[in-house]
Parts: C-alpha cells; structure tokens; sequence
C-alpha cells in the first residue's frame, strides 16, 4: 500500500481568545455579549462596563447555533463568568437569527460602523468590513452611526473565502501571503479575473507556466485591493479610513490598497493606548461582535431593553 | 442614511437607494410596487430609530436588476412608480437602468 501524506490545509487560520487581565468582572454594572457568526468566522465578544474583558475567534462550522456557543464558551474559557452572567446579549453577522443566547440582532453593518469607531477612534468616517463571503463600505459619523452603505454580496472576489481558496490552491499558507507578495523583483500585473472561480484558473496557468509564486500572490493581492477600490470609489472616501474582518490582517493587500486610494488606514488609537501593554493580540475580525456588545450596553441604557441576568 | 440596496457587477451598477431620513414611513411605495420589492418595517441599520422605514426585501436585494427593469428606471426621465408616489422623494435609482433605457 502506497502512504498518502497527509493533507495540509493552507487555508486553516489559527482560532484566538483572549482575556483583560485587569477587569473583575464580578464587580461590573452592566455585561454585554456581542456575538457575530459570520459566513466564515465567528466571534464573541464579552463587554464589562463598555471595555473589552473577553473576546474568541474561530472558525463557523456548518451549524449556526454550536458555533455561536463554541465561541462564546471559547472567550469565557479561563474565567468564572458563564453566559447567565450577560445582562444582554446581541447576535449579528450572516449567521445572526440562529445565536441561541441572544436577545436581539442587529445587521453586521451596523455593528462593524460602531466596532470602528471603538477601535480607530470616533474620526472615523469610511470603514470597509472585509467578510468571508461578501464586502461591505460604509460611512458613518462621530457616534459610529451609519450614514451610507453599499454591499457586494454576489460574488466572492474580494472576500475572505476566495483567500482561503487561493491559499489552497498555491499551497501556502493563508497568513504568509501578505508579507510575501511584497517579496517580488517587480510588481506584476493583476489577476484579471475579477470571478474567484476563473482568477482560479488563471492562478492555474500562471503556476504552470513557472511564474514565481511571490509573483503570483502579489498579482491576486493587487487584484483584491482593486475590487475593493471599485465598491468604496462608488460609496465615496472620508478619512479616516479603516478597515475590519479577516482581509485587515492581509498586509499585501491592505498597502496596495492604500498605495491605489493614496489614503493611508487609520491607526489603533485604542489599541495603542490601552491594549498593546495587555498583550492583547489584535484583531479587526472582532469589530462586529465590540459593536454588538456596545449597542447592547446602549439599549439597556435608554431603557429601550430589559437586563436577562440570572446569576 | 442613504441605504443601497442591489449589487454592482461587470455591467453596471444596479441600486435602488432610499434616503431613511427622509422617508416617513407611509408604505404608498410598497402599494404602487408592481414587482412587490419594497417592504416597510424596522430599521435595520439603525438600532435606535422607533419609526417604520421603506426598505428592499431581502430575497429582492440580489435580483433588484430584473424585478425593477419592468418600470424602466431613467426612461425618458420620468420617474418609476415608486420614485413618483414618494412624496418626500426617498427613492432614487442608480446610473444602470438609466444607461439602458435612458433617452
């Protein structure tokens, strides 16, 4: 019998927790939970008093409701909080009328206008949410409040999965693409395809004709930060500008990005100035669920919800 | 907020847009609709708003090219239904039907 090596998978990104260490939770007044299921990724998001105490990111398996737990369960792993501690708690993303432990949903458009504005600081004007399966643009104003949007949702290119696919396919690993694409002689000319499915085949052709790989992961990086161009030049740019979802963390693509808008992306105001010393790992997939837990804090707040906390 | 509702794609871009601030929520959009796209309820993009808002069906959003090309949005210049029944004028459509049936 012939032994098969095993299968990596390239596209397999790594799942991270995290938890502030200098928050009692025990001792907050209000705890809200945002939770998004996107079509890729899910998140949770654990808000004590409006500031970050726990969050997950992992990858959304076939059923909506267990991923919306294994999440949650993930970013609460470690602590003595369980979920019958959440005053309130909001589903978003693609996945969000299936979060079992949710009270309400909220569109992830929203959720990731007002993420940003926590993030990247209430000047903040253009934030594109880069997803697993679809990409939006919208602007917002100081409070994070949604002024205009414009979505693509009918096609993969320019998302998070067709990525994951081209990392598949060229057999590196989905993280090292980014910093590689830059590793070239000189900058080649785009995928064409703006079709995952035919830049998939192009992607072929190009390997069978020798073309380095560092080449080819610069032309479908460029290509990628094109699409995206084409939707946010529709929607109109305001700095500052900032990107979110799985895409953000995709260094080839966010420079050629702002090397074609000529706007650079804004930085982590927030991050910089309480986080960074926590050892919290960044993440801008998580802008969504911040921004549920924040709308849930603000909900109770107005008196527009009730707090659900059982113990 | 102007919410677009449709999708761009290698022929054009293909959006109804409604204004929510301007829109009051009447629904004489929705009865005129021939196509049956417009539908009135809770704002989704705006947590807080407590007034009803005309919106696009979500099973309408990926197809809006074809369920409003029947009106023939641009043509002649003259205002599709919905557009013309609004009477804070919250509706407008984008450049697409307007490059192909526009005079």
């Amino acid at each position: 019998m012939v032994e098969v090596e095993k299968e990596v998978e390239f596209w397999r990104w790594p799942e991270t927790a995290w938890v502030n260490p200098d928050i009692d939770w025990s001792k907050g007044k209000i705890i809200t939970a945002g939770v998004d299921v996107g079509s890729v990724s899910s998140q949770a998001v654990v808000m004590v008093d409006g500031e970050l105490y726990a969050y997950s990111n992992t990858r959304t398996g076939s059923d909506s409701p267990e991923s919306a737990w294994k999440c949650m369960n993930m970013a609460l792993n470690g602590t003595d909080m369980t979920a019958d501690n959440l005053d309130y708690c909001i589903g978003t993303g693609y996945g969000r009328v299936n979060v079992p432990m949710a009270q309400q949903t909220i569109t992830e458009i929203a959720c990731h206008a007002r993420g940003a504005n926590f993030m990247y600081g209430p000047e903040v004007r253009t934030v594109m949410d880069m997803g697993g399966q679809d990409c939006k643009a919208i602007n917002c104003d100081d409070r994070g409040k949604v002024l205009k949007f414009m979505m693509n949702d009918k096609c993969a290119a320019g998302t998070g999965r067709g990525m994951e696919v081209f990392a598949d396919l060229i057999r590196i690993p989905v993280w090292e693409i980014g910093p590689r694409s830059f590793q070239v002689e000189k900058e080649p000319p785009m995928i064409s395809s703006t079709c995952v499915v035919f830049a998939k085949t192009e992607v072929v052709g190009l390997l069978q004709e020798g073309v380095p790989e560092n080449d080819i992961m610069a032309a479908y990086c460029a290509a990628m930060a094109h699409r995206i161009v084409e939707l946010l030049n529709r929607l109109g740019i305001e700095e500052k500008f900032a990107i979110t979802g799985g895409i953000a963390k995709n260094i080839g693509v966010v420079k050629r990005l702002e090397k074609e808008l000529g706007i650079k992306t804004a930085e982590l105001v927030w991050y910089d100035s309480k986080m960074r010393d926590k050892g919290l790992p960044f993440d801008t997939q998580i802008a969504g669920g911040i921004g549920a837990a924040l709308f849930a804090k603000a909900l109770l707040e107005r008196g527009k919800a009730k707090s659900v906390r059982k113990a | 907020m102007l919410a677009y509702y449709g999708f761009k794609d290698g022929s054009g871009d293909w959006f109804l847009t409604i204004d929510t601030d301007k829109c009051n929520g009447c629904s004489k959009c929705v009865e005129v609709c021939p196509a049956g796209v417009l539908e009135v309820g809770e704002d989704e993009y705006d947590p807080f708003r407590e007034e009803p808002v005309a919106k696009v069906k979500q099973e309408e959003r990926k197809k809006i090219r074809y369920s409003c090309a029947p009106c023939r949005p641009g043509y002649e210049n003259s205002p599709p239904p919905c557009a013309a029944a609004c009477e804070p004028g919250a509706i407008s459509h984008s450049e697409g039907w307007r490059l192909l049936y526009g005079r």
